[in-house]
């Protein structure tokens, strides 16, 4: 209220320049209210910060907030729950869609989601994902690739890509050594069980729009008990990269997106 | 009150008495010998509004049970030993996050791969830890179709009134076996408060289940407060049963499906006018180290029996701290001790003297 009437203040003293400004500095996206204001522990430059608003922003959008129950991850977003604000619990490392399952299953009116790296998912949790999906559980997967394990020192994950230097394949992933990155969403998107599966990114604002479209369209797909929906975000890890972000950030784009293809993979 | 009796095989009665504490989720992965249990909680699960699923893994299992425990149902799963070992991590997990559920180990010749005959070598696993960290499972161990049902039906309220994993050490033997049960209609599941279980945040702060703590000291905290959990438990749970110890010159000692053998050779034993007394301890944790203990007092030898190389047996020798000879006998690999070889042992011990004070 103070600020509207400071500003019509300032347009009766016709100092236009003044009014710009003042325009410029007013917040016009503000936290969503599911993600709580406070600092977090990810590396500048990093995707994780933006995903978990965009969750927010989703789940806000739908009114859910206090039917959520989200299953974090190990690794990065190991504490998720200090950022988001509804009711959260940790799983054991790629367990995470099998205790979602088990919360889904018993509590079937409350919306829940897994938030997996892709060591947790494409790595450790291989088998759990598969049959989560493959047993159509109504829930929502938001799989994070960013080709490293950041948690742990950027070590090789699955998905990281033919040549990339990590700290487990320092002259570059070789694929006769380490094998093909996985593209597990293409495999999880045949199942039947799997009723949306789409692909996004978060490296320009425009692509980090079509995520945000992505991610309410997987927790609408659940709301609508449709079924398994799961949304891969390619998503930045300049410190692992040895990038700065802004050249993290083309990475995407020139060579990550390249191998992993953004799009609907399935839509049911 | 009126009773129902029926007869079931030991697998069943353990689900039936899962059914009648209220277990409303129920994961579990195929193993012999305790695949009637699944099978059972496939069919009764189902005719309720609770949940079965049949796991990828006994990891994923375990995680189901994690979840449903963490959302505030009553949720148990069973297996035999190599699946035990694979529910471990869980297991770690369900304690340092103070979830309640129930857990069946139907156990089974070990290691490896081992056989699927009946064994009790996972006594170290269950009572002492068989994940991470410093963590204590409530162990009961029944010796009986009707214990199986009745030890599950109070271990769901166990696991609720602690908020503490409850462990049921079986084997093939007690799974598979068939015996009378008997049912009251009037058992009632004790209610717990369950305001930690995520339910989605109305009307209240969100929730959250963690086990990660990462602040200074906070981990050592949370340590601390599970350590004085235990000791309550330890206080208020121990459960054993004593036959003839006041007078006895051996006490027998055994658990399970071997503590109905041992029984029944110090009967043979008492009808041959030898002073052989029985204890037979039904939490495994917490141990009834101060029976054992008083015993010492009065009785100069103990004779452990067990189907390990001998696990339990180290428990009674530190209950017994010295103060009476501790012997052993164990078969392995899916041996069954029969009456008579219990009884010659008692017997070989009882004339070879040597009770050392």
């Amino acid at each position: 209220m103070k600020k509207t009437k400071k500003i019509k203040k300032t347009k009766k003293v016709k100092k236009t320049k003044k009014v710009k400004k003042e325009v410029a500095f007013k917040n016009v996206t503000p936290n969503p209210a599911s993600l709580r204001t406070v600092d977090n522990h990810y590396c500048a430059g990093c995707g994780h910060g933006i995903v978990h608003r965009l969750v927010c922003e989703a789940i806000d959008e739908y009114g859910i907030r206090e039917r959520v129950i989200a299953v974090a991850p190990v690794g990065c977003a190991v504490i998720a729950y200090e950022y988001w604000d509804f009711d959260v619990t940790e799983a054991p490392h790629g367990r995470t869609p099998a205790v979602a399952t088990g919360i889904k299953r018993v509590r079937p009116n409350n919306i829940v989601f897994t938030y997996q790296g892709d060591g947790d998912l494409a790595a450790i949790g291989t088998a759990e994902i598969i049959h989560a999906a493959n047993r159509g559980e109504n829930i929502t997967v938001i799989f994070i690739n960013n080709g490293v394990y950041g948690m742990t020192g950027g070590q090789m994950a699955p998905t990281t890509l033919a040549g990339q230097k990590t700290s487990t394949t320092i002259f570059g992933r070789s694929l006769r050594r380490e094998g093909y990155p996985l593209k597990i969403l293409e495999m999880l998107a045949i199942l039947p069980g799997v009723k949306y599966a789409e692909r996004v990114a978060v490296n320009s604002a425009h692509e980090v729009l079509r995520a945000k479209r992505a991610i309410s369209k997987a927790f609408k797909m659940q709301i609508d008990g449709k079924g398994f929906s799961i949304v891969e975000v390619l998503s930045m890890c300049p410190t692992y990269w040895g990038m700065t972000p802004i050249q993290a950030a083309d990475r995407i784009k020139n060579e990550v997106a390249t191998f992993y293809p953004l799009g609907v993979i399935k839509s049911c | 009150m009126s009773k129902n009796k029926v007869l079931m095989c030991g697998n069943e009665a353990c689900g039936e008495g899962a059914m009648a504490a209220g277990c409303t989720f129920y994961a579990g992965y195929p193993i012999t010998p305790q695949n009637e249990l699944i099978s059972y909680m496939a069919k009764r699960i189902n005719e309720t509004d609770g949940a079965f699923v049949q796991a990828e893994s006994e990891l994923a299992a375990i995680s189901m049970v994690l979840g449903a425990a963490a959302a505030g149902v009553r949720a148990m799963t069973s297996s035999s030993s190599p699946g035990i070992s694979l529910k471990q991590e869980g297991i770690s997990y369900l304690s340092a996050c103070e979830l309640p559920c129930v857990i069946v180990n139907m156990q089974r010749g070990g290691p490896g791969l081992g056989n699927i005959a009946p064994s009790q070598s996972d006594y170290f696993q269950a009572v002492k830890g068989g994940g991470h960290g410093d963590y204590k499972l409530i162990v009961l161990a029944p010796m009986s179709v009707q214990e199986l049902f009745d030890l599950t039906f109070l271990a769901f309220d166990l696991a609720d009134k602690y908020r503490n994993p409850v462990f049921i050490l079986g084997d093939g033997l007690l799974g598979q076996m068939m015996e009378p049960l008997v049912i009251s209609s009037d058992m009632r599941p004790t209610h717990y408060n369950k305001s930690w279980a995520l339910t989605g945040c109305k009307g209240r702060k969100p929730g959250i289940i963690r086990s990660l703590l990462l602040g200074d000291g906070v981990l050592e905290a949370h340590n601390r407060h599970m350590q004085d959990k235990f000791s309550l438990i330890k206080k208020t749970e121990t459960r054993v049963q004593h036959f003839n110890t006041r007078d006895a010159d051996i006490i027998l000692v055994a658990y399970g499906s071997v503590a109905r053998i041992a029984k029944a050779a110090m009967e043979s034993a008492r009808a041959k006018g030898l002073k052989v007394g029985f204890i037979r301890p039904i939490t495994l944790w917490p141990f009834p180290d101060k029976a054992i203990e008083d015993a010492s007092a009065h009785a100069g030898k103990f004779l452990v029996v067990e189907m390990s190389a001998g696990q339990m047996v180290e428990d009674v020798r530190l209950a017994v701290n010295g103060k009476a000879r501790v012997e052993f006998y164990g078969r392995m690999g899916g041996g069954v001790p029969c009456e008579e070889e219990i009884l010659a042992c008692v017997e070989a011990s009882l004339k070879s003297g040597g009770a050392a004070r």
